[in-house]
């Protein structure tokens, strides 16, 4: 004899249970984790923006701000306010991250995600992972330490904390990371399309380039603007490795100074409201529109992609 | 019929999965220019068979192939370019999987990497595939959207496409009805009954009456064993050598 189904309680269909106040309770709490994000993004934005207003409106002279080179901004006579050097101090080592990284990241994301296989391929992920989290200020330690006196034995040079210092300490942060976000990439592409390849006489190295990296571009162009971002964003180890001089770099031997840099150094010893305070913020704005112009662009791209 | 020469000749095939047997010590021979089919229910060992003979066992972990496969002059097991192997075998999935890349890219992608570059030929190449494949007067022109777009029918005729677009001398399809509507389905099988003047086709599918329109010869799988094989029209007449046989193609289990 079989046991007779359980007994089950429904609600009443004309009562408000406990369950449907849970069920409001919860879409109102993610609503708020959710809403957040823009609060937080307008509120950012609303401080640096007040922080930097006072200089852009009395003292701000776009031309000088982003065509000179010359930065002396506490010079009590005559302070100048030119971020030319700055910004070329960052893209020049963004843009030598980029080479360094890119290789690096690509080359790990195609092993970990199309070769390696069961325990090896685990032990990467997980290793790789651990890259990406070690703190920018360690890897800024390695460049003074360790990439200083190399760069100054290895090339006979007088200084060893310059752009190729930076932009390599920065291409190796960037590049765990950036393996990671294309590994997904790659992980995310069907393996059907990998066997529809294989079945056609196409080697892995075929597959790889033919179907498996077109497949994944969206995803991979995502996690080399990351990179960029990243390099862009970054602060302690550009501060440590660039050597922190105001100069429009000719080689990758000679010693620049990033807008990051720039802010965290600075910030401390300004008087809060004073001209060179808000021309830190000044640099905090600009900084801010870029990095949404590259998340802008990044995702203006992967759309236009998906829709074609 | 049986005046064909052999293409390809399989004996005591056996495939394990770990220790988990799938195909146990199946003999049998195909021979040119013939749809041979096979029928089973499912875990009879269709796809492994397929599998074992274009050397996808390769990347599939913990798959153990132990028997003979003899392709032509090719010990299959032996060969040292797999990939040229495989070139001359083409292969349908059961679902449809259209490359995310345009239309005439998919069907010029196996052409392409065997080194043809000349537009006008990789053009012919194009056309004729998909004429035959029953596509080209539905997509002839729009060859530069993108494959993966198409319905699932068309995407699986383009997979044919494809398939044929190295000239392989055997196609084979491992159910590619499952996902393909009704009217598709048909006109599939009639360009198959076309191409088996030109090539050799082995043809795995779930349905027993697919294979009783287009198979020649047919091979009844069990269990991971090739129960028998034989006259497909005979087959279907009842003269069958196992009564499980009968019972399948009966529809009394499956």
């Amino acid at each position: 004899m079989d046991k007779p189904f359980p007994a089950i309680q429904h609600p009443n269909a004309n009562n408000r249970g406990a369950d449907w106040y849970v069920d409001k309770l919860m879409q109102a709490l993610v609503f708020i984790g959710g809403i957040s994000a823009i609060i937080f993004i307008v509120g950012i934005f609303v401080f640096i923006t007040k922080e930097g207003l006072g200089f852009i409106t009395d003292r701000f002279d776009f031309m000088e701000f982003f065509t000179t080179e010359y930065w002396f901004p506490s010079d009590e006579d005559d302070p100048e306010f030119g971020i030319l050097a700055l910004i070329a101090g960052t893209a020049s080592v963004t843009g030598l991250a980029m080479i360094v990284a890119i290789p690096f990241a690509l080359g790990a994301a195609i092993y970990i995600g199309e070769f390696a296989t069961g325990k090896k391929r685990e032990y990467l992920k997980v290793l790789v992972e651990l890259l990406a989290a070690i703190p920018s200020v360690v890897w800024g330690f390695i460049g003074l330490s360790i990439m200083n006196p190399l760069i100054i034995k290895t090339f006979d040079v007088p200084v060893g904390l310059n752009v190729l210092n930076a932009g390599v300490i920065l291409g190796l942060m960037a590049a765990p990371i950036m393996a990671s976000i294309a590994e997904d990439a790659l992980k995310a592409v069907p393996d059907s399309y990998r066997e529809a390849a294989e079945a056609m006489g196409a080697t892995r190295w075929q597959v790889i380039t033919r179907v498996v990296l077109p497949a994944a571009r969206n995803g991979l162009l995502g996690a080399v603007l990351l990179g960029v971002g990243r390099g862009f964003g970054e602060t302690m180890a550009v501060l440590m490795a660039t050597g922190h001089s105001v100069n429009i770099p000719g080689s990758i031997f000679d010693s620049v100074r990033a807008l990051t840099a720039t802010i965290a150094a600075e910030l401390g010893e300004t008087a809060v409201g004073s001209e060179h305070y808000g021309a830190l913020f000044t640099i905090g704005i600009f900084l801010f529109i870029i990095t949404f112009l590259i998340n802008l662009t990044a995702d203006l791209i992967v759309k236009g992609i998906k829709k074609g | 019929m049986s005046s064909q020469p052999v293409k390809i000749e399989v004996k005591d095939l056996s495939i394990h999965y770990g220790n988990t047997p799938a195909l146990e010590e199946v003999s049998l021979e195909v021979r040119e220019h013939e749809i041979f089919g096979i029928i089973g229910p499912a875990n009879a060992g269709k796809t492994s068979f397929l599998k074992a003979i274009n050397r996808m066992d390769v990347f599939t972990t913990g798959m153990n192939v132990a028997g003979d496969i003899r392709f032509g002059d090719i010990d299959v097991h032996k060969a040292d370019n797999i990939y040229a192997l495989r070139k001359r075998i083409g292969v349908v999935f059961p679902l449809p999987v259209g490359l995310p890349m345009t239309i005439y890219d998919n069907v010029a992608l196996a052409p392409r990497l065997s080194g043809i570059t000349n537009k006008g030929d990789l053009d012919v190449i194009v056309e004729r595939c998909l004429s035959r494949a029953a596509l080209w007067d539905e997509v002839g022109d729009r060859l530069n959207s993108l494959g993966s777009l198409l319905s699932g029918g068309q995407q699986q005729r383009l997979t044919i496409a494809r398939a044929l677009s190295q000239n392989p001398e055997v196609l084979m399809l491992d159910e590619f009805s499952i996902a393909v509507d009704p009217v598709t389905t048909m006109r599939i099988e009639d360009v198959l009954k076309e191409l088996k003047s030109e090539m050799t086709i082995i043809l795995v599918t779930n349905l027993v009456q697919q294979a009783r329109r287009l198979a020649d010869r047919t091979a009844f799988f069990l269990e991971g064993r090739c129960v028998e094989i034989g006259d497909t029209e005979a087959m279907f007449n009842g003269e069958v050598q196992h009564q499980k046989t009968l019972d399948y193609i009966e529809g009394k289990f499956g």
